[in-house]
This record gives structure tokens, sequence and C-alpha cells, in this order.
């Protein structure tokens, strides 16, 4: 786990805080008292992340996406508002960018300066996303980077990598595995993996 | 981003975990997504500050390996506070040292919390 030391054991008889605590905790009381942030808030925000906002939102997108082609030209024309209309929030940030995997060319998500993601249909990324190595290697040399998450392509698929900012996030659109023509939508969303959607992996049929 | 040796490491993968390692990282994440919903700052002012954070502790030899990523969003957030004049860094140090002396005060097992005592000293 973590660089905070909650147990000093030379102490057992009063508690500790990590410097990561005390920082975070100070600026918790500093914007409660001034009223800029209120706790409730906050706990939402983190039930939400934790327990409602992840990877099973895109599935839904790219599972309806499979079934519905009227949806996915929405997607793949304005991903922003085809997600809304599923009810899934608004993005932090401005737009979402759906990009669709095809025998010719992969897709490939990341994000070089920081580690934007498209929080509200994937959830807070991995922390390999956020890794200086994939950031910097997926640019570089996403066949090797592919291979390193078992994907092997056809030297005659192209790759091409979407580097995300803070105005423009891109979920991958993977390609529907062959097997699954008369699955059901639900069953087409439990097969969709977070790293598919990223790009660093593709859904296996049955 | 600027390219280091660890250009070379492999990408530790991991599955659907959790996205928290810690609480506190979890508070921090959501004080910055409540005050930019508040308006106190626009996400691609956020983005280039948290990437400056990560280039200068990546300078300062952090490897970053995605670990540290939420000690570079609460050093993020405690500039954006500083720089918004939500506060200043003589009372974010204030608070700090008023937390660490409440927790010493707090026995193993019961909630920390912070009181006026913790401030005045």
């Amino acid at each position: 786990m973590g660089d905070d030391h909650n147990h000093h054991h030379e102490h057992p008889d009063h508690s500790e805080l990590g410097e990561m605590q005390s920082r975070v905790r100070a600026l918790e009381s500093i914007l409660t008292e001034k009223g800029y942030v209120d706790r409730r808030t906050l706990d939402l925000i983190v039930d939400a992340y934790e327990t409602k906002v992840g990877p099973r939102n895109g599935a839904r997108i790219v599972a309806r996406a499979w079934v519905d082609p009227e949806f996915k030209a929405r997607l793949l024309t304005d991903a922003t508002a085809a997600a809304n209309s599923l009810g899934f929030p608004s993005p932090v940030g401005a737009h979402l960018i759906a990009v669709e995997n095809t025998p010719q060319t992969h897709n490939l998500v990341v994000c070089t300066l920081c580690s934007c993601y498209p929080w509200e249909v994937l959830g807070l990324p991995p922390v390999w996303y956020k890794s200086a190595p994939y950031r910097s290697r997926a640019v570089i040399e996403p066949r090797a980077v592919l291979a390193e998450f078992g994907v092997q392509l056809p030297e005659d698929t192209r790759i091409r990598v979407w580097d995300s900012t803070a105005e423009t996030r891109f979920l991958v659109l993977p390609t529907r595995p062959p097997g699954t023509e008369d699955w059901s939508e639900q069953r087409l969303a439990d097969l969709v993996t977070r790293d598919s959607m990223i790009g660093t992996g593709l859904v296996r049929g049955p | 981003m600027t390219a280091t040796g660890a250009d070379l490491a492999s990408i530790a993968r991991d599955a659907e975990g959790p996205v928290f390692r810690e609480p506190w990282e979890a508070q921090s994440f959501a004080m910055a997504l409540a005050l930019y919903r508040a308006g106190l700052f626009q996400w691609d002012e956020w983005a280039a500050m948290l990437a400056e954070e990560i280039a200068r502790a990546q300078a300062a030899g952090d490897p970053d390996t995605g670990r540290t990523y939420y000690r570079h969003w609460q050093a993020t957030l405690e500039r954006m506070i500083v720089e918004r004049g939500l506060s200043d860094a003589q009372t974010i140090d204030r608070y700090r040292g008023a937390w660490t002396h409440a927790a010493r005060r707090t026995p193993h097992g019961v909630p920390i919390e912070l009181a006026p005592e913790d401030l005045q000293r």
C-alpha cells in the first residue's frame, strides 16, 4: 500500500496521521469552514466514483451501439449527446469522442501530459494509465505496448493513437466479437472490458 | 512528456481494481471536483497545473509509475487554492500542524477530530 504510515509501533498509545492524510484533512477543514465545499457533497462524489461511475457505463454504451445502428451513428457523430441520452452525466471538460475499431484501424487512447480520461463512462483511470511508461510508450511504440497487454494485431492493421486533453476525451468502440449475433444487449455489455474501451484490449467472443 | 529512463520500463497492468488506494486519495479527488463544480476554476486550467506538478515531480526523481498520482493531485489542489485566493500557504500549514497535533492527543481507535486547542498553539 501507500506512503503514509499510520502505525508507529514505538507509540502505540495514540494516533498518527501520515503526511498526505494531514495535508488532505487540512484542506478539508479550511474549505468546509469557509463554505467552499461541504462534507455531504464530498461523500456523494466519493461514493459515486467508488460504486456507480465505472467502466460498466461505457460497456452499456458499446453494447447499445452494437445492437442499434442508429445509436451507433449518433455515438460516432456526437458521443457526448449519445452518452447523455443513455442517462450518463455530462463530462468534466467538454467533449467525448467515440472512435471505432475496424479491421483496418485499431484505436488506442492515452493522455501524454497527465491523465485525462472519460470518467463519466469509464470511471477513474487505472494506475498504469497514469504511469510515465504508458504515457510515453503508447505514442512511441504502440504495437509493443499492445503486445504487453496481450493484444496481437494483424500486420496490416493500422494503430491510431489518440492523445486526450482536458477538453477532449476518447472512448474506443471495440469490434463486436463473432458468435454473438443473437445475444441480448445486457449479455453483450457483460463481455465489454474496461481495457477494450481504452484500446489496450479486445473484446473476446464466447 | 519528458523522456526518462522510465520509458523503457514495462507497464504494470491491473484488473478493474479499486479506484482509490487510500481514503485520502478519494477525499483529495472529491475536493477538486467539488471546487470545479462550484466554478472556482476551469478544467483545462486544472489539467495544465496537474501536468506541471507531474513534470516537476518527475524532474525531482519521482519514478511516476502512477502510484504517486494523487500526491501530484493534492499538490495541484493546494496550489490552486492559494492561487485562487481561497486560502494561503501559512493557513494551510497551520491546519496541517493542527491535524498532526489532534492525532497525537487522540487514543488509538478513536476518530480524530480537530478541536480549537489544536489550532491555538
